[in-house]
């Protein structure tokens, strides 16, 4: 068995009468030869590490370069005065998916999901929700089966694919953990990962000096944003026009067709603004070992 | 595909290749250096000299050498950490022709008149991967269990390794052998699916015609099974 494609995963759901996470789970327990207890335990761990990396957020914490750190906190303050134009939940996010990033630039303990650069969007979209266990379970193996195909069939690397490799995919994941916690079908899932995928087609990778800061903190935003939409418009029952399957190779497409200057590379987009080019030179200028 | 691999590692940014990787690389230098580490020279190439001090390469390669593991919080004060522990280090910067961008030669003196040097590169996602050994070309990750055995290029020293794995019940995944010249110098790099006990390796080393033996066991405590709170 492999995670190599969603029709695969669908078809195995219909094939032994079970959601897509347990299709997921049957697979980490073929794969690692674990007990699928034992999966479940490293499960709850990754959750409970999420969990922790949200507590220990720090406003007052600065990035090496000076760059990113305390928006999370401020972006938590305006929601408490009541002044988001979104309801609580959404502006929630918001504030959740920039702490989280925050603090892996701050170089504190984060989950990759699927990397380091892309961690605020997945946590994002649950921490807010009062999860038992059973939905953590679900959204979690329900996201790293997304994760594992869009790997197998395009790539979760900047380097390689661009920030709709990381942040797309990100998103692709928590859009498909929120449809399935709130009880929608295998194909409703796919057409969440679709419409997030689709949504965020083409975006590069451009960060400033080459380090995970600017703009990857608040692309975890717009990813976990995107993964609300994309979820909600799934539960409406809004359709992908394009097969999932296709939309994840077009990514992949996109994504090696991109031109190397856009590929984490720091020599284009944001990166080589006048601004961006001046933070590279100040780092530049501070090496010393 | 393992999906702790897409949900996973628990690390300390902020990222998986400049930062985890490095920790990974500098632990096994400290693992293979088969001693407490006490004088290291960490040269960096291309993209890790270049965007290294604001990823925290140098300090999780430093961090990795003084046994912290990618999720260890120590990592961003490993400096502070090395003068505790005793451990010069000097960081610049190398151009080697042909590694891959994310490189590190590490050239670090252990405890007891043990040396080491050791390239490696960060290949994203936190994989590593082992280039050179002492000058000879390698390829190993630390993705298995992972013997590292110099001995002399004769007759039958790879029969008696494989043999005496064999009796142990353990299983070699792959292996590979490497050497200088005839008669020379020469090393057997052999991931194993079972985990050698700190006996079983100290068996292997007074084998004839071995001359030293150094392990890896497959780091596990990234997954986070072993939070230190």
């Amino acid at each position: 068995m492999a995670l190599n494609s969603m029709r695969e995963i669908l078809r195995r759901m219909e094939e032994q009468h079970c959601p897509f996470w347990e299709v997921v789970l049957a697979y980490d327990v073929d794969e690692r030869q674990v007990r699928a207890e034992e999966s479940k335990a490293k499960m709850l761990l990754m959750w409970q590490a999420m969990r922790d990396a949200a507590d220990n957020y720090n406003g007052q914490r600065r990035s090496v370069s000076g760059l990113v750190g305390g928006d999370g906190m401020k972006m938590r303050q305006y929601n408490r005065r009541g002044e988001s134009m979104l309801g609580e939940y959404v502006s929630t996010v918001i504030a959740e998916a920039l702490s989280m990033a925050e603090s892996n630039a701050c170089m504190c303990r984060i989950v990759a999901a699927p990397t380091a650069g892309a961690c605020g969007v997945l946590p994002a979209v649950l921490l807010p929700l009062d999860l038992n266990q059973r939905q953590i379970l679900e959204a979690l193996y329900t996201a790293s089966g997304i994760g594992a195909v869009i790997a197998a069939k395009a790539s979760i690397a900047g380097a390689e694919g661009g920030c709709q490799a990381e942040i797309g995919t990100a998103s692709a994941m928590a859009a498909g953990a929120l449809v399935a916690i709130r009880g929608g079908s295998g194909a409703q899932i796919g057409h969440a990962v679709a419409m997030a995928l689709k949504n965020l087609m083409g975006l590069v990778c451009d960060p400033v000096a080459g380090l995970v800061e600017v703009p990857c903190v608040k692309r975890n935003v717009i990813g976990a944003v995107n993964a609300v939409s994309a979820a909600d418009m799934a539960m409406a029952g809004i359709q992908s026009r394009i097969d999932v399957d296709e939309v994840i190779e077009a990514m992949g497409q996109v994504g090696r067709r991109m031109p190397v200057e856009f590929r984490e590379t720091a020599l284009g987009g944001l990166a080589a603004t006048p601004t961006g080019k001046a933070v590279k030179e100040r780092m530049q200028a501070a090496r010393k070992w | 595909m393992d999906i702790f691999d897409i949900l996973g590692p628990v690390m300390v940014g902020p990222s998986s290749s400049h930062t985890a990787g490095a920790a990974r690389i500098g632990y096994m230098a400290r693992t293979l250096l088969g001693s407490r580490p006490v004088s290291a020279r960490i040269h960096l190439h291309g993209s890790f000299a270049e965007t290294g001090i604001g990823h925290g390469t140098d300090r999780a390669l430093v961090g990795g050498l003084l046994g912290m593991k990618p999720d260890d919080l120590r990592i961003p004060s490993a400096f502070e950490e090395a003068k505790n522990q005793d451990l010069d280090y000097v960081i610049d910067e190398i151009d080697l022709p042909d590694a891959h961008p994310n490189t590190a030669l590490i050239d670090v003196d252990g405890e007891g008149g043990t040396h080491l040097l050791m390239q490696a590169s960060s290949l994203g996602g936190g994989r590593i991967m082992v280039n050179k050994l002492d000058g000879i070309e390698v390829n190993f990750t630390g993705a298995y269990n992972t013997l590292v055995i110099h001995n002399h290029d004769e007759n039958g020293a790879v029969a008696m390794v494989t043999g005496l794995l064999n009796q142990l019940g353990v299983n070699v995944a792959n292996m590979t052998l490497h050497r200088r010249k005839r008669g020379g110098d020469a090393l057997m790099v052999i991931e194993t699916d079972q985990h050698l006990t700190i006996h079983q390796v100290d068996f292997l080393r007074h084998l004839e015609g071995i001359l030293s033996v150094t392990y890896y066991d497959k780091e596990d405590s990234d997954d986070g099974s072993q939070f230190d709170a």
